[in-house]
């Protein structure tokens, strides 16, 4: 097991606000839109050195969503910028058809999502996001692990081209990956090889799989731990190149356990090579008030519910 | 592109036995508002709007059109064959399988002149101000027009979008209501009642004005005069009276042929009504 040590800990928003920045200043092309969470999505920085290319919708994000897919045809690059629950299940149909079905050249970047939004509750922590943007065709899944990964995966989708969901989150969190890493969609990471047990982690679970493969090499334990960071396309040759080595997965996300990482995994699987897999996702249930680290130990999300998840799923193999 | 009045009536026309014989064919379709907003369409695609039928999506350089009730699309495609996007033949195929003209439009089957998908209502006044925006950040001195339901004003994503264009100056941009005063289910006043959209619109802070949408000569004139308005600090809004069905007696002014095709006899009715000038497709 490598060991993974952070110098600091920030927020995966500020990358994304650093990324934008960046994104700004290698194409002329990107504009950002915010529907009035400006400071929470780190969107100053951008605003400051571009004001003419920043677009301040207030708070209606259904109208967000329809400028920046009139602001495509005209070439341009639009960064929308909320939260995760106002970009998605608020404005859906919006997405689905002036974005999805019309093929156009949005960046959907939400923040705060998940549990770890924290003290303002169920009505903000979407759990459901991912199922709702990756059975759109055409859409991209991007839910990145820190603050390096966050920052050059938004300078990564500025670069590609059609719709994307990039996904990240409210809490500083640690650092682990490198700073001046190049962001490949489409690409999983692999964290640590390991011959045991797949453990399959997409954006803030990431460092907590890290955690649980140090303690299940304390117990004697393998565990082969890859960041999928891209839900949609899912990196199915990493996947079923690892289950061929382990022959059994965890899967583990911030989000509910129907329609997340975890069920694309299994999808794959079904048709490929059945595995056992035990899911460390939230069960089927809203969030509630809490501290961010109080509510993933209560919803199962920490690296303990992942060793214990490795534990089971490895006396399930054959 | 500017024709005279007589041709512009003869296109008129021909675009009105187009959305009959198009909806009759595959016997579905929207019939009612796709009549009664011809007039507006031939005004704007053959006399009004600076457009390239050669198509590029990026639309730079050139006027814009956004229909946002998209379920006209009977007057949309027939217009955009006759304006030359595409083959006039392919009016044959709206709504058949493999076909490009989609029940509603899309730019998903790469369908010339058709720049975003609309059906599900309320949204193509978001996306007009973003075409907008953009133009004005490419330094683009070319227009953006859009069109919209009057029953469509109900959803609310129209009154997010109204708040703000004009709160952000978009002068570029030239909207219009078909104002025909009936839904689905029933004149609007009994559906869900409009008010006084006039007084509403001005309350946003648009520059708002009335025409007749099925006098070819007043829609042309209020168009005109909605471009000498633009580039002064205010979006545009026409309020444009139109009869529901106009052209066919038997469908005017009623909410019963919104989404109704007319059978054999109801097809020939209609046809001998609209004497044809053009060629049919």
């Amino acid at each position: 097991m490598k060991k993974y040590t952070f110098t600091e800990k920030k927020d995966t928003r500020s990358g994304f606000g650093a990324g934008l920045l960046e994104a700004g200043r290698n194409n002329p092309e990107v504009v950002a839109l915010c529907a009035d969470l400006v400071g929470s999505l780190k969107m100053e920085a951008f605003i400051k050195e571009f004001p003419e290319r920043f677009f301040q919708i207030g708070i209606a994000e259904a109208n967000m969503m329809g400028i920046a897919a009139g602001m495509t045809i005209g070439g341009k690059i639009p960064f929308t910028g909320t939260f995760a629950n106002f970009s998605t299940g608020r404005v859906y149909d919006q997405i689905r058809q002036s974005i999805a079905y019309s093929d156009k050249n949005v960046k959907i970047c939400a923040s705060h999502a998940g549990l770890t939004l924290g003290e303002d509750g169920a009505t903000h922590q979407i759990l459901e996001d991912i199922g709702l943007m990756k059975m759109l065709p055409g859409m991209t899944v991007i839910n990145p692990c820190d603050y390096n990964q966050t920052k050059a995966a938004t300078i990564a989708i500025a670069e590609h081209h059609g719709p994307v969901y990039l996904r990240f989150g409210r809490p500083v969190v640690p650092i682990f990956t490198d700073a001046d890493q190049k962001f490949e969609i489409g690409k999983a990471w692999m964290v640590n090889e390991g011959a045991d047990v797949s453990i399959f982690a997409t954006g803030h679970l990431v460092w907590e799989a890290i955690q649980a493969g140090e303690k299940l090499a304390e117990l004697g334990i393998d565990a082969e731990i890859i960041n999928i960071h891209t839900i949609k396309p899912l990196d199915a040759e990493a996947v079923l190149k690892s289950v061929a080595k382990t022959r059994c997965v965890v899967t583990a996300e911030e989000h509910n356990r129907l329609g997340g990482l975890g069920d694309s995994i299994a999808q794959l699987l079904a048709q490929n090579n059945p595995t056992p897999q035990e899911y460390v996702a939230v069960n089927d249930s809203f969030g509630e008030s809490g501290k961010p680290a109080e509510l993933m130990t209560k919803y199962g999300l920490d690296a303990d519910h992942i060793v214990k998840a490795a534990q089971k799923v490895i006396a399930r193999k054959g | 592109m500017s024709i005279e009045i007589n041709n512009l009536q003869d296109i008129a026309t021909q675009v009105r036995r187009d959305i009959v014989r198009m909806v009759h064919q595959c016997q579905s379709g929207h019939p009612g508002g796709s009549l009664g907003c011809t007039d507006y369409l031939v005004a704007l695609y053959f006399h009004v709007m600076n457009h390239k039928p050669e198509f590029n999506m990026d639309g730079k350089g050139e006027d814009l059109f956004f229909l946002s009730n998209g379920h006209i699309s009977p007057v949309f495609y027939s217009v955009l064959a006759r304006s030359g996007y595409f083959d006039v033949a392919e009016l044959a195929t709206f709504r058949k399988l493999n076909s490009r003209l989609q029940g509603h439009p899309t730019t998903h089957e790469g369908l010339p002149g058709v720049r975003i998908a609309s059906g599900s209502l309320g949204q193509g006044m978001s996306v007009a101000i973003g075409a907008a925006q953009a133009k004005k950040l490419n330094g683009d001195k070319s227009l953006v027009f859009s069109l919209h339901g009057d029953g469509e004003l109900q959803e609310g994503q129209i009154w997010e979008a109204a708040m703000y264009a004009p709160h952000n100056k978009v002068d570029n941009l030239i909207s219009t209501i078909d104002f025909n005063g009936q839904q689905i289910d029933g004149p609007t006043e009994k559906v869900l009642s409009l008010g006084n959209l006039r007084a509403k619109w001005e309350a946003f802070g648009w520059d708002v004005m009335e025409a007749d949408g099925n006098d070819l000569q007043n829609i042309i004139a209020a168009l005109e005069e909605a471009k000498s308005r633009a580039f002064q600090g205010k979006p545009i809004m026409i309020l444009m009276k139109t009869n529901m069905g106009h052209g066919v007696d038997f469908m005017m002014g009623s909410h019963k042929w919104h989404g109704v095709a007319p059978n054999d006899e109801q097809l020939q009715q209609a046809l001998d009504q609209l004497q044809s000038s053009l060629a049919d497709y």
